[in-house]
């Protein structure tokens, strides 16, 4: 008897949980069923759930050269700044993690705070300096600012995982020789990869997505995907299979990166304050 | 330590740089403050004293869009956190296809705003062609012109659905950080799922939710590129906030003066919930 | 020739001093114990040799070579941690020739080194696994033959043994010394535990709060405690300490005397039996004295005595420690008497 009551409450807790995924989920899910249909099926008034997909709206995206110029936009941004960010932050996070002073904390603290401010605080002087150094509208530009943007993040992240590395195993790699370089190329990296290898994805996703640099600082020449695509919200030459298809593609890297590194986000954002 | 000493300065790059990027835009903000500056007249520029000041701190622009704000933030942490502890609550037990339904549930987050944004504004809720208005006219009501009718309830409706899901990752990994035995100990002193949740999880999750409530306005008061895409702040300054209201005065109506006396605003808002933050991260650091 | 020579040694953390003026000699191809209770200071001291931590003032001599400013691994050492410190991500051959490799070692002589320090600690057939597939008792082995490849003048352990289990402790007790009398190497070992400390010793150091309280052999350590910390420290079950007020003697202010001097009689010192632990080789009685104060013998094989029986104990007077005041043993207990032809 109990037994069939577990599985009856499992079955409704499955159905329960399902129906709420799908409905939190519907929007993207119908945004990408919508990129496989006509344009006319795609506008119609009553949505149409079945109906034979297509590719055509994907070919003519991609064929679209500017897409791709968008697109090339968004990798070299989103990698690009988290590697420049990265060369400032792993010494920051290896001399905190394993030569911390009595003022670290502080100046870990104080690092976190630079992330509280909203962007929109910082617009106008950055909106100016980069006028006057001619760097509005370059993929220079916004690599800087979305690099420093996310600087406090990265250094958070691989502080708390440097410091997850056990202090002895690096003691016993100066006893065996190991001067800081070899410590750091021999030791804490291959020790340390995983965390440093989320703590990348997660960069990248953050730059990858960031909207008000990328709408703000770029024009035609530097765009990522995320002005590209709100270039479209004016109410003429809508094609919304096209633009359907459009959105999927520039989603789709970041959901499945995202998938990979669900647990590195609530450490990153929360700050580890949720663990 | 020799090893110590040469090592600190190894800090000093990401120091500097980050030093930089908080201290210069905010000195050259208040600076602006007190300037008459606008982008389309570059060669009228002077000192203007606290005109700027008195200009706008008088225009009710400036507190419609701070009201705004609050209301925005306010209603989004209500909606994230409420469902989100329930959705955490709920995913927190065993069922078929955990694993999948949980992608599904997080999937908003990790699109783009631009895209979540035209989304909703096409597909969902497009008077016409959208979702909402099938459904409406389904159940035999009108379908309503939502960024015309509900301009700031379309924007909280669309940013809730984008950070839902953080608030459901962070507080399904509080949730299930809690230690079984101890749920374990309270089902053997007869509790039922109501009283499981009074006095086992809902004081565990207290903390969680203050941090996530602290982190999530944090994000939420710079929230812009929906706006931007959808309602570009109207009609007239009914779903402008305080992001949209800097930029509209610095790039749209170009008046550097004004715009950085609202950025200030922003900047000290900000700064009040960051101390409470700080506070409460600081006691993290320590354990 | 490894000698090591600290003169002088003091070390703080902050406002906390935890070395206070430590002066040792360390003679060649000893296997000498560094022990003393927690918060002691004997792992920093070791930490302090090794050259992870910086002296505060003090010399540290090597073969008469002053090493205070020399890096860890220039020094001829070797380390074993007491949680192994094993590298995770390297295999058991390469976490062994890891320094070999730095010190730009060609790799036939390495794996030569390598797979003789194996064979010495019956590792060969590990080579190929990594630490996290390595039992506990494995894994130390690992970590001493890392320091063996070394070829050090000195080898320190920390606390090796603490991490095993019961059983595994008492093999490796004995596989140490045999290693260290196969090696013939200085050796370095702290530790907490006073058993492993008198087996294993050629000489034992006794810290108490950063300093040195008696340094000897095992034996000297045992039966001539020069204050009451030795004393209570060495030998399991502790020494009982008696007002010396038993024992008529204006000098003492304390006596101590060894469960295992003590004896059962029909006429001595009345105590009340409280409690009888049966090891079968041998029994602890917990009695109670007269006067109220506990007092624990150790009998050999299995004792008949009851709780709330009456004993009458006898103490050897050879075996009778006395100390004053101030704790510091009063005279050698066992004194050899001279007679008068022999002066």
């Amino acid at each position: 008897m109990a037994a069939s009551n577990k599985i009856t409450r499992k079955l409704a807790m499955t159905a329960v949980a399902w129906l709420v995924a799908l409905v939190i989920a519907f929007p993207a899910l119908w945004l990408i069923l919508t990129s496989f249909k006509s344009e006319t099926e795609a506008i119609s008034r009553v949505p149409h759930l079945f109906f034979t997909p297509t590719l055509t709206n994907y070919a003519a995206v991609q064929q679209q050269a500017s897409y791709l110029h968008f697109a090339a936009n968004s990798v070299i941004v989103s990698v690009g700044s988290t590697l420049f960010a990265l060369l400032f932050a792993i010494p920051s996070a290896y001399t905190m993690a394993f030569a911390p002073t009595k003022s670290t904390r502080s100046t870990l603290l104080w690092m976190l705070s630079t992330k509280m401010m909203p962007p929109v605080g910082a617009l106008v002087p950055v909106y100016l300096i980069f006028r006057d150094l001619s760097l509005l509208d370059t993929r220079t530009g916004l690599l800087l600012v979305d690099a420093l943007a996310n600087l406090p993040i990265l250094i958070w992240m691989l502080y708390t995982f440097f410091k997850e590395v056990p202090r002895e195993v690096l003691e016993a790699g100066r006893m065996d020789g190991a001067g800081p370089l070899r410590e750091l190329w021999n030791l804490l990296l291959p020790l340390s990869l995983p965390g440093i290898v989320s703590t990348s994805l997660l960069a990248i996703i953050l730059a990858w997505n960031e909207a008000f640099w990328s709408l703000t600082l770029t024009a035609a020449k530097a765009a990522p995907l995320t002005a590209f695509i709100a270039s479209f919200s004016s109410p003429e030459g809508l094609f919304y299979a096209k633009l359907s298809a459009a959105s999927t593609m520039a989603i789709a890297p970041i959901l499945i990166l995202g998938w990979l590194s669900q647990k590195q986000l609530v450490r990153g954002l929360t700050f580890g304050a949720v663990k | 330590m020799s090893r110590q000493r040469a090592s600190r300065w190894l800090n000093t790059p990401a120091i500097v740089a980050l030093f930089l990027w908080s201290i210069i835009p905010l000195v050259m903000t208040v600076w602006f403050t007190f300037r008459r500056y606008n982008l389309m007249e570059p060669d009228r520029v002077g000192f203007d004293g606290l005109a700027n000041y008195r200009y706008l701190l008088s225009d009710p622009t400036l507190f419609q869009a701070v009201f705004n704000t609050v209301v925005l933030v306010g209603a989004v942490l209500a909606i994230t956190i409420g469902l989100g502890t329930l959705l955490a609550i709920l995913f927190d037990q065993e069922f078929f296809g955990r694993g999948i339904a949980r992608v599904l549930v997080l999937a908003p987050f990790f699109i783009m705003p631009t895209v979540s944004a035209l989304l909703w504004k096409n597909m969902m809720m497009h008077p016409d062609n959208g979702f909402l208005a099938f459904v409406f006219r389904s159940i035999g009501l009108k379908p309503i012109d939502w960024f015309a009718v509900a301009p700031l309830t379309s924007i909280i409706i669309i940013v809730s659905w984008q950070w839902l899901p953080f608030a459901f990752l962070t507080l399904l990994t509080a949730v299930q950080s809690l230690d079984s035995e101890r749920k374990e100990a309270a089902r053997m002193d007869g509790a039922g799922p109501i009283a499981m949740f009074r006095y086992i999880i809902w004081p565990h999750l207290g903390r969680a939710i203050a941090a996530t409530t602290m982190i999530e306005s944090i994000f939420l008061l710079g929230i812009f590129a929906e706006i931007y895409v959808t309602t570009s702040g109207g009609p007239g300054f009914a779903s402008t906030n305080l992001s949209f209201l800097i930029y509209r005065y610095a790039l749209m109506e170009y008046d550097i003066g004004g715009a950085s006396v609202a950025a200030l605003v922003a900047v000290v808002l900000a700064n009040l919930l960051a101390l409470f933050l700080m506070r409460s991260f600081a006691r993290n650091l320590d354990t | 020739m490894a000698t090591v020579e600290l003169k002088q040694i003091r070390k703080s953390y902050g406002d906390h001093e935890i070395i206070r003026g430590i002066d040792l000699t360390l003679n060649d191809q000893e296997l000498t114990v560094f022990v003393g209770p927690s918060g002691c200071g004997k792992s920093t001291l070791l930490r302090l040799i090794a050259g992870l931590e910086d002296i505060d003032s003090g010399d540290l001599l090597i073969d008469s070579l002053r090493v205070n400013d020399i890096a860890p691994a220039r020094r001829g050492l070797a380390l074993v941690f007491q949680s192994y410190a094993l590298y995770p991500h390297m295999n058991v051959a390469e976490n062994m020739s890891f320094s070999m490799k730095l010190a730009g070692i060609s790799k036939p002589e390495r794996d030569a080194k390598v797979l003789e320090a194996a064979r010495i600690l019956h590792l060969e057939d590990l080579l190929d696994r990594k630490p996290k597939d390595l039992s506990g008792g494995q894994r130390q082995r690992v970590a001493i033959g890392r320091a063996i490849v070394r070829n050090p003048k000195v080898f320190l352990f920390d606390e090796p043994l603490s991490n095993l289990d019961a059983a595994l402790r008492v093999r490796m007790r004995l596989e140490l010394t045999t290693l260290h009398r196969k090696l013939a190497a200085t050796m370095i070992y702290v530790t907490h535990d006073q058993v492993e400390a008198m087996t294993m010793a050629d000489r034992i150091v006794v810290l108490n709060a950063g300093r040195v309280e008696q340094v000897g052999t095992p034996m000297e350590l045992y039966r001539t405690p020069r204050n009451l910390f030795v004393a209570g420290f060495i030998g399991s079950p502790k020494m009982n300490f008696l007002p010396a007020t038993l024992l008529a003697d204006p000098h003492a202010h304390t006596v101590g005397i060894r469960p295992e001097h003590i004896g059962v009689a029909d006429e001595g010192l009345p105590a009340t039996v409280q409690l009888v632990e049966h090891l079968g080789s041998e029994s602890y009685i917990h009695a109670q004295l007269v006067t109220g104060e506990p007092i624990t013998l150790r009998l050999n094989g299995e004792s008949t005595l009851t709780p709330d029986q009456t004993i009458h104990l006898t103490f050897d007077p050879q075996h009778v420690h006395r100390f004053d005041h101030e704790g510091n043993a009063i005279e050698p207990v066992h004194k050899p008497q001279l007679k008068n032809s022999q002066l």
